[in-house]
Protein backbone atom coordinates (compact mmCIF):
# COMPACT_ATOMS: atom_id res chain seq x y z
CA UNK A 1 0.00 0.00 0.00
CA UNK A 2 1.12 3.54 -0.72
CA UNK A 3 1.77 6.31 1.73
CA UNK A 4 -1.84 7.53 1.59
CA UNK A 5 -2.92 4.25 3.10
CA UNK A 6 -3.26 5.63 6.59
CA UNK A 7 -5.83 8.26 5.75
CA UNK A 8 -9.14 7.67 7.53
CA UNK A 9 -11.95 7.46 5.00
CA UNK A 10 -14.72 6.64 7.46
CA UNK A 11 -15.15 6.97 11.19
CA UNK A 12 -18.17 5.74 13.11
CA UNK A 13 -18.21 7.03 16.67
CA UNK A 14 -20.59 5.55 19.21
CA UNK A 15 -23.22 4.91 16.55
CA UNK A 16 -26.51 3.63 17.98
CA UNK A 17 -29.78 2.96 16.21
CA UNK A 18 -33.02 2.10 17.94
CA UNK A 19 -36.13 1.30 15.89
CA UNK A 20 -39.71 1.79 17.13
CA UNK A 21 -38.50 3.72 20.15
CA UNK A 22 -40.70 3.31 23.23
CA UNK A 23 -43.01 0.66 21.79
CA UNK A 24 -43.16 -3.07 22.47
CA UNK A 25 -41.46 -3.54 19.08
CA UNK A 26 -38.40 -1.58 20.18
CA UNK A 27 -35.21 -3.01 18.62
CA UNK A 28 -31.69 -1.87 19.31
CA UNK A 29 -30.21 -2.54 15.90
CA UNK A 30 -26.90 -0.80 16.57
CA UNK A 31 -25.56 -0.65 20.09
CA UNK A 32 -22.53 1.64 20.05
CA UNK A 33 -20.44 1.01 16.95
CA UNK A 34 -16.92 2.40 16.79
CA UNK A 35 -15.15 1.71 13.55
CA UNK A 36 -12.41 3.40 11.55
CA UNK A 37 -11.94 2.54 7.91
CA UNK A 38 -8.70 3.54 6.22
CA UNK A 39 -8.10 4.35 2.61
CA UNK A 40 -8.10 1.25 0.39
CA UNK A 41 -9.35 -0.99 3.17
CA UNK A 42 -11.49 -3.83 1.84
CA UNK A 43 -13.50 -5.01 4.83
CA UNK A 44 -15.56 -8.19 4.79
CA UNK A 45 -18.40 -8.02 7.27
CA UNK A 46 -20.11 -11.11 8.63
CA UNK A 47 -22.60 -11.62 11.42
CA UNK A 48 -25.80 -13.37 12.30
CA UNK A 49 -29.12 -12.44 10.80
CA UNK A 50 -30.34 -9.25 12.48
CA UNK A 51 -26.88 -8.37 13.81
CA UNK A 52 -27.23 -4.86 12.39
CA UNK A 53 -25.03 -5.11 9.28
CA UNK A 54 -27.54 -3.52 6.92
CA UNK A 55 -28.49 -0.93 9.50
CA UNK A 56 -24.83 0.08 9.81
CA UNK A 57 -24.52 0.49 6.03
CA UNK A 58 -27.81 2.44 6.02
CA UNK A 59 -26.41 4.86 8.59
CA UNK A 60 -23.21 5.27 6.55
CA UNK A 61 -25.28 5.88 3.40
CA UNK A 62 -27.51 8.34 5.27
CA UNK A 63 -30.80 6.49 4.80
CA UNK A 64 -31.47 7.48 8.41
CA UNK A 65 -29.34 9.28 11.01
CA UNK A 66 -27.96 7.47 14.09
CA UNK A 67 -29.31 8.24 17.56
CA UNK A 68 -28.10 11.53 19.06
CA UNK A 69 -24.50 11.45 20.22
CA UNK A 70 -23.33 9.21 17.40
CA UNK A 71 -21.13 10.54 14.64
CA UNK A 72 -20.47 9.57 11.04
CA UNK A 73 -17.39 11.17 9.52
CA UNK A 74 -16.45 10.52 5.91
CA UNK A 75 -13.32 12.01 4.32
CA UNK A 76 -13.02 14.28 7.34
CA UNK A 77 -16.51 15.76 6.87
CA UNK A 78 -19.13 15.29 9.57
CA UNK A 79 -22.03 13.91 7.54
CA UNK A 80 -24.06 12.61 10.48
CA UNK A 81 -27.15 14.68 9.82
CA UNK A 82 -26.96 15.21 6.08
CA UNK A 83 -29.95 13.91 4.09
CA UNK A 84 -29.40 10.73 2.12
CA UNK A 85 -29.07 12.46 -1.24
CA UNK A 86 -26.11 14.44 0.08
CA UNK A 87 -24.47 11.43 1.71
CA UNK A 88 -24.40 9.90 -1.73
CA UNK A 89 -21.63 12.25 -2.74
CA UNK A 90 -19.41 10.04 -0.58
CA UNK A 91 -20.91 6.59 -0.90
CA UNK A 92 -21.55 4.18 -3.72
CA UNK A 93 -23.83 1.28 -2.98
CA UNK A 94 -25.00 -2.06 -4.28
CA UNK A 95 -28.04 -3.56 -2.60
CA UNK A 96 -29.02 -7.18 -2.17
CA UNK A 97 -31.88 -6.98 -4.70
CA UNK A 98 -30.92 -5.95 -8.24
CA UNK A 99 -34.16 -3.99 -8.63
CA UNK A 100 -33.26 -1.59 -5.80
CA UNK A 101 -30.03 -0.38 -7.37
CA UNK A 102 -31.30 0.21 -10.90
CA UNK A 103 -34.30 1.89 -12.55
CA UNK A 104 -36.02 -0.80 -14.59
CA UNK A 105 -38.04 1.34 -16.99
CA UNK A 106 -35.04 3.42 -17.98
CA UNK A 107 -32.30 2.41 -20.36
CA UNK A 108 -28.79 1.29 -19.41
CA UNK A 109 -27.48 4.61 -20.71
CA UNK A 110 -29.98 6.61 -18.63
CA UNK A 111 -29.11 4.61 -15.51
CA UNK A 112 -25.41 5.22 -16.02
CA UNK A 113 -26.00 8.91 -16.76
CA UNK A 114 -27.78 9.17 -13.40
CA UNK A 115 -24.92 7.37 -11.66
CA UNK A 116 -22.26 9.45 -13.37
CA UNK A 117 -23.60 12.61 -11.72
CA UNK A 118 -23.50 11.31 -8.16
CA UNK A 119 -21.85 13.97 -6.04
CA UNK A 120 -21.95 16.55 -8.85
CA UNK A 121 -24.46 19.35 -9.26
CA UNK A 122 -27.22 18.56 -11.73
CA UNK A 123 -28.13 21.30 -14.18
CA UNK A 124 -29.73 21.93 -17.54
CA UNK A 125 -27.04 20.29 -19.65
CA UNK A 126 -27.92 17.21 -21.66
CA UNK A 127 -27.76 14.20 -19.34
CA UNK A 128 -25.78 12.18 -21.85
CA UNK A 129 -23.68 12.83 -24.93
CA UNK A 130 -21.19 11.16 -27.25
CA UNK A 131 -18.22 11.33 -24.89
CA UNK A 132 -20.25 9.96 -22.00
CA UNK A 133 -21.61 7.12 -24.14
CA UNK A 134 -18.04 6.18 -25.02
CA UNK A 135 -17.12 6.27 -21.34
CA UNK A 136 -20.15 4.12 -20.43
CA UNK A 137 -19.29 1.59 -23.14
CA UNK A 138 -15.74 1.41 -21.85
CA UNK A 139 -16.96 0.82 -18.28
CA UNK A 140 -19.42 -1.87 -19.41
CA UNK A 141 -16.88 -3.62 -21.60
CA UNK A 142 -14.77 -4.67 -18.62
CA UNK A 143 -17.75 -6.71 -17.38
CA UNK A 144 -17.50 -8.94 -20.45
CA UNK A 145 -21.29 -9.35 -20.56
CA UNK A 146 -21.91 -7.61 -23.89
CA UNK A 147 -23.86 -4.81 -22.20
CA UNK A 148 -21.78 -2.20 -24.05
CA UNK A 149 -23.82 -2.94 -27.19
CA UNK A 150 -27.16 -2.54 -25.41
CA UNK A 151 -27.03 1.02 -24.11
CA UNK A 152 -30.63 1.62 -25.23
CA UNK A 153 -32.11 -1.51 -23.64
CA UNK A 154 -34.46 -0.93 -20.69
CA UNK A 155 -32.76 -2.29 -17.58
CA UNK A 156 -35.89 -4.34 -16.79
CA UNK A 157 -34.96 -6.63 -19.69
CA UNK A 158 -31.63 -7.67 -18.09
CA UNK A 159 -31.05 -10.77 -15.98
CA UNK A 160 -30.40 -10.49 -12.24
CA UNK A 161 -26.66 -11.02 -12.68
CA UNK A 162 -26.44 -8.44 -15.47
CA UNK A 163 -28.39 -5.94 -13.39
CA UNK A 164 -26.20 -6.51 -10.37
CA UNK A 165 -23.07 -6.05 -12.50
CA UNK A 166 -24.56 -2.83 -13.87
CA UNK A 167 -25.27 -1.71 -10.27
CA UNK A 168 -21.62 -2.31 -9.52
CA UNK A 169 -20.52 -0.09 -12.40
CA UNK A 170 -23.09 2.53 -11.35
CA UNK A 171 -21.84 2.47 -7.76
CA UNK A 172 -18.22 2.99 -8.78
CA UNK A 173 -18.31 5.10 -11.97
CA UNK A 174 -18.20 8.40 -10.06
CA UNK A 175 -15.44 7.18 -7.72
CA UNK A 176 -17.13 7.48 -4.30
CA UNK A 177 -15.03 7.70 -1.14
CA UNK A 178 -16.41 4.38 0.02
CA UNK A 179 -18.17 1.47 -1.69
CA UNK A 180 -20.88 -0.35 0.28
CA UNK A 181 -21.86 -3.85 -0.82
CA UNK A 182 -24.74 -5.36 1.15
CA UNK A 183 -24.98 -9.09 0.41
CA UNK A 184 -24.93 -8.05 -3.21
CA UNK A 185 -24.58 -11.61 -4.52
CA UNK A 186 -27.06 -13.25 -2.15
CA UNK A 187 -30.00 -13.45 -4.57
CA UNK A 188 -27.95 -14.74 -7.51
CA UNK A 189 -27.46 -18.37 -8.51
CA UNK A 190 -24.06 -19.77 -7.39
CA UNK A 191 -22.36 -19.48 -10.76
CA UNK A 192 -23.56 -15.92 -11.42
CA UNK A 193 -22.68 -15.04 -7.83
CA UNK A 194 -19.07 -16.08 -8.42
CA UNK A 195 -18.94 -14.05 -11.65
CA UNK A 196 -20.28 -10.91 -9.97
CA UNK A 197 -17.94 -11.44 -7.03
CA UNK A 198 -14.95 -11.65 -9.39
CA UNK A 199 -16.09 -8.49 -11.20
CA UNK A 200 -16.42 -6.72 -7.85
CA UNK A 201 -12.89 -7.64 -6.90
CA UNK A 202 -11.59 -6.55 -10.30
CA UNK A 203 -13.24 -3.13 -10.13
CA UNK A 204 -12.24 -2.60 -6.47
CA UNK A 205 -8.60 -3.40 -7.28
CA UNK A 206 -8.53 -1.31 -10.43
CA UNK A 207 -10.14 1.76 -8.87
CA UNK A 208 -8.34 1.25 -5.52
CA UNK A 209 -11.78 1.50 -3.93
CA UNK A 210 -12.26 1.61 -0.16
CA UNK A 211 -14.88 -1.08 0.39
CA UNK A 212 -17.19 -2.58 3.00
CA UNK A 213 -18.72 -5.85 1.86
CA UNK A 214 -21.38 -7.67 3.86
CA UNK A 215 -21.64 -11.38 3.19
CA UNK A 216 -23.27 -14.28 5.00
CA UNK A 217 -20.67 -16.67 3.64
CA UNK A 218 -17.64 -17.13 5.93
CA UNK A 219 -15.57 -18.65 3.19
CA UNK A 220 -16.05 -15.59 0.96
CA UNK A 221 -15.32 -13.33 3.93
CA UNK A 222 -12.01 -15.13 4.45
CA UNK A 223 -11.12 -15.15 0.77
CA UNK A 224 -11.77 -11.45 0.07
CA UNK A 225 -10.49 -8.26 1.63
CA UNK A 226 -7.67 -7.21 3.94
CA UNK A 227 -9.80 -6.97 7.06
CA UNK A 228 -12.64 -8.95 8.59
CA UNK A 229 -15.31 -7.58 10.92
CA UNK A 230 -17.84 -9.72 12.75
CA UNK A 231 -21.01 -8.18 14.14
CA UNK A 232 -23.35 -9.54 16.78
CA UNK A 233 -26.37 -7.94 18.46
CA UNK A 234 -25.58 -4.46 17.18
CA UNK A 235 -21.90 -4.52 18.08
CA UNK A 236 -18.60 -5.17 16.36
CA UNK A 237 -17.30 -8.19 18.31
CA UNK A 238 -14.35 -9.21 16.16
CA UNK A 239 -12.08 -7.02 13.98
CA UNK A 240 -9.20 -8.85 12.32
CA UNK A 241 -6.44 -7.12 10.33
CA UNK A 242 -4.55 -8.26 7.26
CA UNK A 243 -1.74 -10.28 8.82
CA UNK A 244 -3.93 -12.50 10.96
CA UNK A 245 -6.61 -12.73 8.31
CA UNK A 246 -4.29 -14.32 5.78
CA UNK A 247 -3.84 -17.41 7.92
CA UNK A 248 -7.35 -17.50 9.37
CA UNK A 249 -9.58 -20.57 9.03
CA UNK A 250 -13.28 -21.07 9.51
CA UNK A 251 -12.55 -22.84 12.79
CA UNK A 252 -10.62 -19.82 14.03
CA UNK A 253 -13.64 -17.68 13.19
CA UNK A 254 -16.00 -19.95 15.12
CA UNK A 255 -13.68 -19.81 18.11
CA UNK A 256 -13.34 -16.06 17.85
CA UNK A 257 -17.12 -15.76 17.80
CA UNK A 258 -17.62 -17.95 20.87
CA UNK A 259 -14.92 -16.15 22.81
CA UNK A 260 -16.13 -12.65 21.94
CA UNK A 261 -19.86 -13.24 22.34
CA UNK A 262 -19.77 -15.75 25.18
CA UNK A 263 -22.37 -17.71 23.22
CA UNK A 264 -22.20 -21.11 21.62
CA UNK A 265 -21.75 -21.02 17.86
CA UNK A 266 -24.96 -22.51 16.54
CA UNK A 267 -25.22 -22.90 12.82
CA UNK A 268 -29.02 -22.56 12.77
CA UNK A 269 -29.48 -19.57 14.98
CA UNK A 270 -26.37 -17.72 13.88
CA UNK A 271 -26.98 -18.41 10.23
CA UNK A 272 -23.43 -18.09 9.09
CA UNK A 273 -23.07 -20.42 6.21
CA UNK A 274 -19.70 -22.06 5.60
CA UNK A 275 -20.43 -24.42 2.79
CA UNK B 1 -69.88 15.56 -46.54
CA UNK B 2 -66.12 16.08 -46.87
CA UNK B 3 -66.54 19.55 -45.52
CA UNK B 4 -68.28 18.17 -42.47
CA UNK B 5 -65.58 15.59 -41.84
CA UNK B 6 -62.94 18.24 -42.41
CA UNK B 7 -64.66 20.52 -39.94
CA UNK B 8 -64.95 17.72 -37.40
CA UNK B 9 -61.28 16.89 -37.70
CA UNK B 10 -60.21 20.53 -37.55
CA UNK B 11 -62.26 21.10 -34.42
CA UNK B 12 -60.98 17.94 -32.73
CA UNK B 13 -57.45 18.85 -33.77
CA UNK B 14 -57.78 22.23 -32.06
CA UNK B 15 -59.33 20.70 -28.96
CA UNK B 16 -56.81 17.88 -28.92
CA UNK B 17 -53.94 20.37 -28.96
CA UNK B 18 -55.33 22.42 -26.07
CA UNK B 19 -56.44 19.45 -23.98
CA UNK B 20 -53.14 17.83 -25.00
CA UNK B 21 -51.45 20.35 -22.67
CA UNK B 22 -53.45 18.86 -19.81
CA UNK B 23 -52.72 15.32 -20.97
CA UNK B 24 -48.99 16.06 -21.17
CA UNK B 25 -49.07 17.60 -17.70
CA UNK B 26 -50.88 14.60 -16.29
CA UNK B 27 -48.57 12.21 -18.11
CA UNK B 28 -45.71 13.95 -16.35
CA UNK B 29 -47.22 13.53 -12.88
CA UNK B 30 -49.07 10.21 -13.15
CA UNK B 31 -46.64 8.33 -15.35
CA UNK B 32 -43.21 9.94 -15.25
CA UNK B 33 -42.75 11.06 -11.64
CA UNK B 34 -45.39 8.68 -10.31
CA UNK B 35 -47.22 11.33 -8.31
CA UNK B 36 -50.98 10.98 -8.90
CA UNK B 37 -51.82 14.68 -8.69
CA UNK B 38 -55.61 15.16 -8.60
CA UNK B 39 -55.17 18.89 -7.97
CA UNK B 40 -55.34 19.64 -11.71
CA UNK B 41 -59.12 19.77 -11.33
CA UNK B 42 -58.47 22.95 -9.33
CA UNK B 43 -55.53 24.43 -11.25
CA UNK B 44 -57.47 24.36 -14.55
CA UNK B 45 -60.20 26.82 -13.38
CA UNK B 46 -57.49 28.68 -11.42
CA UNK B 47 -55.70 29.40 -14.70
CA UNK B 48 -59.01 30.58 -16.17
CA UNK B 49 -59.80 32.78 -13.19
CA UNK B 50 -56.37 34.43 -13.13
CA UNK B 51 -56.31 35.17 -16.85
CA UNK B 52 -59.88 36.55 -16.83
CA UNK B 53 -59.22 38.89 -13.93
CA UNK B 54 -55.96 40.17 -15.40
CA UNK B 55 -57.44 40.74 -18.87
CA UNK B 56 -60.39 42.62 -17.42
CA UNK B 57 -57.87 44.71 -15.49
CA UNK B 58 -56.37 45.66 -18.82
CA UNK B 59 -53.28 43.43 -18.94
CA UNK B 60 -51.88 42.37 -22.28
CA UNK B 61 -53.55 38.98 -22.93
CA UNK B 62 -50.23 37.26 -23.69
CA UNK B 63 -48.71 38.39 -20.42
CA UNK B 64 -51.94 37.52 -18.59
CA UNK B 65 -51.79 34.01 -20.07
CA UNK B 66 -48.18 33.52 -19.00
CA UNK B 67 -49.04 34.83 -15.53
CA UNK B 68 -51.91 32.31 -15.30
CA UNK B 69 -49.56 29.45 -16.18
CA UNK B 70 -47.09 30.66 -13.60
CA UNK B 71 -49.82 30.92 -10.95
CA UNK B 72 -50.84 27.36 -11.82
CA UNK B 73 -47.30 26.12 -11.27
CA UNK B 74 -47.45 27.56 -7.74
CA UNK B 75 -50.50 25.35 -7.14
CA UNK B 76 -48.32 22.39 -8.14
CA UNK B 77 -45.65 23.49 -5.69
CA UNK B 78 -48.26 23.65 -2.90
CA UNK B 79 -49.75 20.23 -3.71
CA UNK B 80 -46.38 18.50 -3.82
CA UNK B 81 -45.11 20.23 -0.68
CA UNK B 82 -48.12 18.89 1.24
CA UNK B 83 -46.80 15.47 0.26
CA UNK B 84 -43.03 15.93 0.54
CA UNK B 85 -42.78 18.32 3.49
CA UNK B 86 -45.89 17.42 5.52
CA UNK B 87 -45.94 13.72 4.54
CA UNK B 88 -49.60 13.67 3.45
CA UNK B 89 -50.43 10.89 0.92
CA UNK B 90 -50.45 12.19 -2.66
CA UNK B 91 -54.12 11.46 -3.40
CA UNK B 92 -55.22 13.40 -0.32
CA UNK B 93 -52.96 16.34 -1.25
CA UNK B 94 -54.81 16.61 -4.56
CA UNK B 95 -58.21 16.43 -2.89
CA UNK B 96 -57.24 19.08 -0.34
CA UNK B 97 -56.14 21.35 -3.19
CA UNK B 98 -59.36 20.80 -5.19
CA UNK B 99 -61.65 21.87 -2.34
CA UNK B 100 -59.40 24.75 -1.29
CA UNK B 101 -59.06 26.07 -4.83
CA UNK B 102 -62.82 26.25 -5.25
CA UNK B 103 -62.92 29.00 -2.63
CA UNK B 104 -59.69 30.56 -3.83
CA UNK B 105 -61.01 30.74 -7.40
CA UNK B 106 -64.17 32.49 -6.21
CA UNK B 107 -62.00 34.97 -4.32
CA UNK B 108 -59.71 35.55 -7.28
CA UNK B 109 -62.75 36.38 -9.41
CA UNK B 110 -63.93 38.87 -6.78
CA UNK B 111 -66.56 36.59 -5.20
CA UNK B 112 -68.25 36.00 -8.55
CA UNK B 113 -68.91 32.57 -10.06
CA UNK B 114 -67.95 33.77 -13.54
CA UNK B 115 -66.35 36.61 -15.47
CA UNK B 116 -67.20 37.49 -19.08
CA UNK B 117 -64.44 38.28 -21.55
CA UNK B 118 -66.78 38.94 -24.48
CA UNK B 119 -65.87 42.63 -24.69
CA UNK B 120 -62.18 42.10 -23.99
CA UNK B 121 -59.28 41.53 -26.32
CA UNK B 122 -57.84 38.00 -25.97
CA UNK B 123 -54.83 36.20 -27.45
CA UNK B 124 -57.19 34.98 -30.17
CA UNK B 125 -57.95 38.56 -31.28
CA UNK B 126 -54.26 39.42 -31.19
CA UNK B 127 -53.22 36.41 -33.28
CA UNK B 128 -56.12 36.95 -35.73
CA UNK B 129 -54.95 40.56 -36.26
CA UNK B 130 -51.35 39.46 -36.55
CA UNK B 131 -51.87 36.91 -39.33
CA UNK B 132 -54.80 38.70 -40.97
CA UNK B 133 -57.48 36.02 -40.60
CA UNK B 134 -60.82 37.20 -39.31
CA UNK B 135 -61.44 36.49 -35.65
CA UNK B 136 -63.71 33.53 -34.91
CA UNK B 137 -62.46 31.24 -37.69
CA UNK B 138 -61.21 27.79 -36.66
CA UNK B 139 -57.84 28.51 -38.32
CA UNK B 140 -57.11 31.11 -35.64
CA UNK B 141 -57.98 28.67 -32.87
CA UNK B 142 -55.79 25.99 -34.41
CA UNK B 143 -52.91 28.41 -34.88
CA UNK B 144 -52.98 29.54 -31.23
CA UNK B 145 -53.23 25.97 -29.97
CA UNK B 146 -50.54 24.73 -32.35
CA UNK B 147 -48.04 27.39 -31.33
CA UNK B 148 -48.55 26.58 -27.64
CA UNK B 149 -48.42 22.81 -28.19
CA UNK B 150 -45.27 22.99 -30.31
CA UNK B 151 -43.45 25.25 -27.83
CA UNK B 152 -44.49 22.99 -24.96
CA UNK B 153 -43.39 19.89 -26.84
CA UNK B 154 -39.93 21.20 -27.70
CA UNK B 155 -39.25 22.69 -24.28
CA UNK B 156 -40.33 19.55 -22.40
CA UNK B 157 -38.61 17.23 -24.87
CA UNK B 158 -35.40 19.12 -24.20
CA UNK B 159 -35.90 19.52 -20.45
CA UNK B 160 -36.69 15.86 -19.72
CA UNK B 161 -33.36 14.84 -21.26
CA UNK B 162 -31.30 17.28 -19.21
CA UNK B 163 -29.54 16.23 -16.02
CA UNK B 164 -32.39 17.55 -13.88
CA UNK B 165 -35.05 16.14 -16.22
CA UNK B 166 -33.47 12.70 -16.14
CA UNK B 167 -33.40 12.74 -12.33
CA UNK B 168 -37.06 13.73 -12.38
CA UNK B 169 -38.03 10.75 -14.54
CA UNK B 170 -35.84 8.39 -12.53
CA UNK B 171 -37.66 9.53 -9.38
CA UNK B 172 -40.85 8.01 -10.78
CA UNK B 173 -39.08 4.75 -11.50
CA UNK B 174 -36.93 4.13 -8.41
CA UNK B 175 -36.91 6.74 -5.67
CA UNK B 176 -34.48 4.86 -3.42
CA UNK B 177 -31.95 4.64 -6.25
CA UNK B 178 -32.27 8.32 -7.09
CA UNK B 179 -31.54 9.36 -3.49
CA UNK B 180 -28.64 6.91 -3.47
CA UNK B 181 -27.30 8.62 -6.58
CA UNK B 182 -27.39 12.02 -4.94
CA UNK B 183 -30.52 13.67 -6.28
CA UNK B 184 -33.15 15.25 -4.02
CA UNK B 185 -36.31 13.29 -4.85
CA UNK B 186 -38.54 15.73 -2.97
CA UNK B 187 -37.27 18.60 -5.07
CA UNK B 188 -37.77 16.54 -8.23
CA UNK B 189 -41.40 15.89 -7.34
CA UNK B 190 -41.99 19.58 -6.62
CA UNK B 191 -40.45 20.58 -9.97
CA UNK B 192 -42.52 17.97 -11.85
CA UNK B 193 -45.79 18.97 -10.20
CA UNK B 194 -45.18 22.66 -10.79
CA UNK B 195 -44.57 22.10 -14.51
CA UNK B 196 -47.64 19.87 -14.80
CA UNK B 197 -49.96 22.30 -13.03
CA UNK B 198 -48.50 25.19 -15.00
CA UNK B 199 -49.48 23.40 -18.21
CA UNK B 200 -52.97 22.65 -16.93
CA UNK B 201 -53.50 26.26 -15.85
CA UNK B 202 -52.22 27.38 -19.25
CA UNK B 203 -54.87 25.20 -20.89
CA UNK B 204 -57.47 26.71 -18.53
CA UNK B 205 -56.36 30.22 -19.51
CA UNK B 206 -56.60 29.42 -23.24
CA UNK B 207 -59.99 27.68 -23.03
CA UNK B 208 -61.37 30.53 -20.95
CA UNK B 209 -60.35 33.05 -23.65
CA UNK B 210 -61.69 30.80 -26.42
CA UNK B 211 -65.12 30.47 -24.83
CA UNK B 212 -65.21 34.09 -23.76
CA UNK B 213 -65.73 33.60 -20.04
CA UNK B 214 -64.22 32.07 -16.94
CA UNK B 215 -66.37 29.95 -14.66
CA UNK B 216 -65.65 28.55 -11.22
CA UNK B 217 -67.11 25.18 -12.33
CA UNK B 218 -65.08 24.85 -15.51
CA UNK B 219 -62.70 22.33 -13.93
CA UNK B 220 -65.33 19.69 -13.36
CA UNK B 221 -64.50 16.61 -15.40
CA UNK B 222 -61.01 17.80 -16.39
CA UNK B 223 -59.35 15.10 -14.29
CA UNK B 224 -61.29 12.32 -16.00
CA UNK B 225 -60.72 13.85 -19.41
CA UNK B 226 -56.98 14.17 -18.85
CA UNK B 227 -56.72 10.62 -17.53
CA UNK B 228 -58.76 9.32 -20.45
CA UNK B 229 -56.34 11.02 -22.85
CA UNK B 230 -53.28 9.63 -21.06
CA UNK B 231 -54.74 6.12 -21.01
CA UNK B 232 -55.88 6.22 -24.65
CA UNK B 233 -52.50 7.56 -25.77
CA UNK B 234 -50.74 4.82 -23.82
CA UNK B 235 -52.99 2.06 -25.15
CA UNK B 236 -52.92 3.11 -28.81
CA UNK B 237 -49.32 4.23 -29.22
CA UNK B 238 -47.53 2.28 -26.46
CA UNK B 239 -44.81 4.93 -26.24
CA UNK B 240 -41.22 4.31 -25.18
CA UNK B 241 -38.92 7.21 -24.51
CA UNK B 242 -39.58 10.87 -23.81
CA UNK B 243 -40.50 12.07 -27.31
CA UNK B 244 -43.01 9.35 -28.03
CA UNK B 245 -44.58 9.76 -24.58
CA UNK B 246 -45.19 13.46 -25.15
CA UNK B 247 -46.63 12.77 -28.60
CA UNK B 248 -48.79 9.91 -27.31
CA UNK B 249 -50.33 12.11 -24.61
CA UNK B 250 -51.30 14.76 -27.16
CA UNK B 251 -52.53 12.18 -29.66
CA UNK B 252 -54.57 10.55 -26.89
CA UNK B 253 -56.27 13.87 -26.22
CA UNK B 254 -57.00 14.25 -29.94
CA UNK B 255 -58.52 10.75 -30.21
CA UNK B 256 -60.60 11.35 -27.10
CA UNK B 257 -61.95 14.70 -28.34
CA UNK B 258 -62.63 13.18 -31.75
CA UNK B 259 -64.79 10.45 -30.19
CA UNK B 260 -66.71 13.00 -28.14
CA UNK B 261 -67.23 15.39 -31.06
CA UNK B 262 -68.37 12.60 -33.41
CA UNK B 263 -70.75 11.26 -30.77
CA UNK B 264 -72.27 14.73 -30.36
CA UNK B 265 -72.60 15.32 -34.11
CA UNK B 266 -74.26 11.95 -34.51
CA UNK B 267 -77.01 13.27 -32.31
CA UNK B 268 -76.09 11.57 -29.08
CA UNK B 269 -77.59 13.42 -26.08
CA UNK B 270 -74.84 15.30 -24.21
CA UNK B 271 -75.83 13.50 -21.05
CA UNK B 272 -74.54 10.25 -22.53
CA UNK B 273 -71.03 11.58 -23.14
CA UNK B 274 -69.76 10.59 -19.71
CA UNK B 275 -70.79 7.02 -20.41
CA UNK B 276 -68.82 7.15 -23.67
CA UNK B 277 -65.80 8.32 -21.67
CA UNK B 278 -66.27 5.49 -19.19
CA UNK B 279 -66.49 2.90 -21.96
CA UNK B 280 -63.48 4.31 -23.83
CA UNK B 281 -61.26 4.27 -20.75
CA UNK B 282 -62.39 0.77 -19.82
CA UNK B 283 -61.68 -0.55 -23.31
CA UNK B 284 -58.28 1.13 -23.41
CA UNK B 285 -57.33 -0.35 -20.05
CA UNK B 286 -58.61 -3.82 -20.84
CA UNK B 287 -56.93 -4.21 -24.25
CA UNK B 288 -53.44 -4.98 -22.83
CA UNK B 289 -55.01 -7.44 -20.38
CA UNK B 290 -56.85 -9.30 -23.16
CA UNK B 291 -53.73 -9.27 -25.32
CA UNK B 292 -51.81 -11.00 -22.54
CA UNK B 293 -54.63 -13.46 -21.85
CA UNK B 294 -54.64 -14.53 -25.50
CA UNK B 295 -50.91 -15.25 -25.22
CA UNK B 296 -51.63 -17.17 -21.99
CA UNK B 297 -49.44 -14.82 -20.00
CA UNK B 298 -49.93 -14.48 -16.29
CA UNK B 299 -51.38 -11.09 -15.34
CA UNK B 300 -50.75 -9.79 -11.80
CA UNK B 301 -53.64 -8.31 -9.78
CA UNK B 302 -54.31 -4.69 -10.63
CA UNK B 303 -52.75 -1.90 -8.62
CA UNK B 304 -55.10 -0.33 -6.08
CA UNK B 305 -53.91 3.12 -7.12
CA UNK B 306 -53.17 3.84 -10.76
N1 LIG C 1 -36.39 0.00 9.03
C1 LIG C 1 -36.47 -0.79 10.12
N2 LIG C 1 -37.51 -0.66 10.97
C2 LIG C 1 -37.60 -1.45 12.08
N3 LIG C 1 -36.70 -2.37 12.41
C3 LIG C 1 -35.64 -2.56 11.61
C4 LIG C 1 -35.47 -1.78 10.41
N4 LIG C 1 -34.32 -2.16 9.80
C5 LIG C 1 -33.81 -3.14 10.57
N5 LIG C 1 -34.57 -3.38 11.66
C6 LIG C 1 -34.28 -4.34 12.73
O1 LIG C 1 -32.99 -4.08 13.17
C7 LIG C 1 -32.30 -5.30 13.42
C8 LIG C 1 -31.03 -5.34 12.57
O2 LIG C 1 -31.41 -5.50 11.22
P1 LIG C 1 -30.38 -5.52 10.00
O3 LIG C 1 -29.44 -4.40 10.14
O4 LIG C 1 -31.17 -5.59 8.76
O5 LIG C 1 -29.62 -6.89 10.23
P2 LIG C 1 -28.63 -7.68 9.27
O6 LIG C 1 -28.47 -6.91 8.01
O7 LIG C 1 -27.38 -7.81 10.06
O8 LIG C 1 -29.27 -9.00 9.05
C9 LIG C 1 -33.26 -6.41 13.11
O9 LIG C 1 -33.84 -6.85 14.30
C10 LIG C 1 -34.28 -5.76 12.22
O10 LIG C 1 -35.53 -6.37 12.39
MG1 LIG D 1 -28.95 -7.38 5.95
Amino acid sequence: MGDTANKNVLQLRDVKKIFSHGTIDEVTALNGINLTVQEQDFISIIGSNGAGKSTMLNVIAGVFPPERGGKVIIDGDDVTNLPEYRHSAYTGRVWQEPQVGTASKMTIEENLAMAYLRGKKRGLKAASNKELRALFREALKQLGLGLEDRLNAPVGTLSGGQRQSLSLVMATISKPAILLLDEHIATLDPKTAQTVLKLSKMIIDKEKMTTMMVTHNMEIALRFGNRLVMMHRGKVIVDIGEERKNTLTINDLVNAFEQASGEKFDDDSVLLSHR
Amino acid sequence: MFEMIGGLLAFSFYEGLVFGLIAVGMYLTFRMINFPDLGVEGSFPFGGAVVAVLIVKGWNPFIATIAAAFAGSLVGVATSMLNTKLRIPALLCGIIMIVSLWSINLRVMGNRANISLLREETIFHKIADLVGISYGRIEVDILVALVLAVITFFVLNWFLCTQIGLALRATGDNEQMVRGLGSDTEMNIVIGCSIANGLVALAGAVICQAQGFSDVGMGIGILVMGLASVILGDAIFRPKGVTSMLLAATAGAFVYRLFITVALRMGMPPGDLKLITGLLVTIALVIPFIRKKIRHEWVPPASRLF
